[in-house]
């Protein structure tokens, strides 16, 4: 009985490295194929055997022939401006729907809720006539305005702040703290691992977002990682210069990827909070 | 009590309630506001100007905009590439929703027991949901390069010969929804695992002492308490599939012959390529009505399942 659990085990061990070295084959690839000295595409490309000596010559050429730079610090900026404004409309809203009692109430959360389902790329039509008006077309805020306000924040942190005793906020607005202190000193630090859940959720996202920032943008000084890998991408297979496109990649994912191997659980649950609350 | 004098009350809750003090009154729509302002400039707004420019022609020069009722939605249902991209979004969902879910829900029965071995493999499964679209359509566009990409170059050692995956006008959709589904199969399976967390231990070793198997366990219990969580992942999934257009304009910008053509593509495409603003705002419009109709009914099912405290 024990023994046959045993090759039970072992088996399940074995399809399941199978499987998941299946699932990673694109990343495999991609770290192999960017440190492959060669400069062309050619039948050995697919090969996911490491038999050379690694060159980091595909990372300067794509490190060249785009200006990642600047892409980047477009990018944090974006990403960063985004969380920063969110966290300040989420808290707001979320306490506001957690805590007082006032008319609308239920019509208004239902109005917010509206933007889990039409997320802002569904409208890039009038939303793109919106920015050019407002004279925000091809500027890293366009990229960002649209998603200053998040339902789906709101909607974590009221659950988050209801949860947190009452007692607490009375106990603080009898020794005289004033709505903004009680917010930053009591209930704001408890609320950190959904706040936290939240900024890892919203990060990612807009990190990786594509079409929006490519609708909204025109010159390369306002381009994000993602738009200037994608034309990078297009350009260089005209050429097939699949280390340079794996390299490009790897340029691209590398600090979420990084960040994730460090924290993977924190990653893993902000995802499953993101879904669960 | 009877209706009408219960909204009596509430009037009068609510009269006594706005003598009491101004302040407290304005404190919530003030601190709503800001939150507000964003979602009526980026979400209400833009939704009822979509539904007006759908029903107007596009003002050109001098020319002001000329009203046209539903001549839109009328060229559109005509045009083939919008047909074509209807059908295309349907199988794309049917083909990609189902098989990522089922995956998703194995993969987390499978990997359920957390040790050190399941959370590594756990994390190469999830991974794919943290890098952009983009990338993921970057680092497939070589595994479906005809001739030497990665699938033809092993399957040639199989025996097979060459496949254009991507060029192939009967095959190009099934690529797509191949690279879709191991993006997101990860992403479902941590809900399913998060899910799985949420079922009583007291449920399933009653069902172990009642002598159930693990099919029947796994039939009987684990998976009608996980309808709730099903239910939840198929709305997300489906309104991915209806807002995910990365890969369509990377790799095959709709082609060949409009058989990767998905609906939000074809606003993309008839925004900035054919600058048919009342065709593109017919579309949004639909797939605005297609996305709440999803979520409604995805959210009754989910209310069934579970009892939230609001």
């Amino acid at each position: 009985m024990k023994s046959r659990k045993r090759v039970l085990a072992f088996v399940f061990v074995m399809v399941m490295s199978a499987v998941a070295f299946f699932w990673s084959t694109p990343f495999i690839w991609m770290m192999i194929t960017s440190f492959r000295p060669k400069l062309y595409g050619g039948l050995d490309m697919a090969s996911l055997w490491p038999d050379f000596s690694p060159s980091l010559i595909n990372f300067k050429l794509a490190w060249e022939s785009a200006p990642f730079l600047i892409y980047y610090m477009n990018t944090v900026i974006v990403v960063l401006g985004i969380l920063i404004v969110q966290l300040v409309t989420v808290s707001f809203s979320g306490y506001v729907f957690a805590r007082l009692t006032f008319p609308f109430k239920n019509t208004l959360f239902y109005l917010f809720l509206l933007q889990l389902m039409i997320v802002p790329p569904i409208l890039i039509v009038p939303n793109l006539s919106t920015l050019v008006k407002l004279g925000l077309y091809d500027t890293l805020l366009g990229i960002m305005a649209p998603y200053f306000a998040s339902a789906f924040g709101t909607f974590l942190m009221r659950q988050t702040f209801k949860t947190i005793p009452a007692d607490f906020e009375e106990a603080a607005i009898i020794d005289g703290a004033s709505f903004f202190q009680v917010l930053w000193h009591v209930l704001l630090p408890l609320a950190r691992p959904a706040l936290t859940a939240f900024g890892i959720v919203s990060v990612v996202y807009h990190w990786n977002e594509y079409l929006w920032p490519l609708m909204v943008t025109s010159s390369p000084s306002t381009r994000t990682l993602t738009i200037g890998l994608a034309s990078f991408t297009q350009a260089a297979e005209g050429a097939s210069e699949w280390g340079v496109i794996a390299a490009g990649t790897v340029i691209v994912i590398l600090p979420l990827g990084v960040a994730f191997i460090a924290f993977q659980k924190q990653f893993v649950n902000s995802f499953m909070f993101s879904g669960i609350k | 009590m009877n209706v009408a004098d219960r909204s009596l009350r509430r009037l009068t809750e609510w009269r006594s309630a706005k003598g009491f003090r101004v302040r407290t009154q304005l404190k919530p729509y003030l601190l709503l506001l800001p939150a507000f302002f964003f979602l009526t400039m980026f979400t209400y707004y833009p939704m009822v100007k979509v539904l007006r420019q759908s029903m107007f022609t596009k003002p050109h020069g001098e020319r002001a905009e000329i009203f046209v009722g539903a001549g839109n939605y009328a060229r559109m249902f005509r045009d083939m590439a919008f047909q074509k991209a209807m059908k295309n979004n349907g199988l794309y969902a049917l083909g990609t929703v189902v098989p990522s879910i089922v995956l998703a829900l194995a993969l987390a029965l499978l990997l359920n027991r957390s040790n050190r071995f399941n959370n590594f493999i756990r994390s190469l499964f999830f991974f794919p949901t943290l890098i952009p679209l983009v990338a993921a359509a970057g680092l497939w566009w070589f595994f479906f390069f005809p001739g030497y990409g990665l699938l033809d170059y092993y399957l040639a050692k199989l025996g097979f010969s060459e496949t254009h995956w991507l060029g192939d006008s009967d095959i190009a959709l099934y690529s797509l929804m191949l690279l879709t589904v191991w993006k997101n199969a990860g992403y479902y399976m941590v809900f399913f695992l998060a899910g799985l967390q949420g079922i009583p231990q007291d449920v399933t070793e009653a069902a172990v002492i009642e002598g159930a198997n693990w099919w029947q366990q796994l039939r009987y219990v684990t998976l009608p308490l996980l309808r709730p969580t099903t239910a939840f992942v198929l709305v997300i999934a489906f309104m991915q599939m209806l807002s995910n257009v990365d890969h369509v304009i990377v790799m095959t910008k709709g082609g060949p012959q409009n058989s990767t053509n998905l609906l939000l593509f074809y606003i993309y495409q008839n925004l900035n390529e054919f600058y048919d603003v009342g065709k593109a705002s017919a579309a949004t419009v639909l797939n605005v009505v297609i996305l709440l109709a999803v979520s409604i009914v995805g959210l009754r099912v989910l209310e069934r399942g579970i009892h939230y405290e609001i």
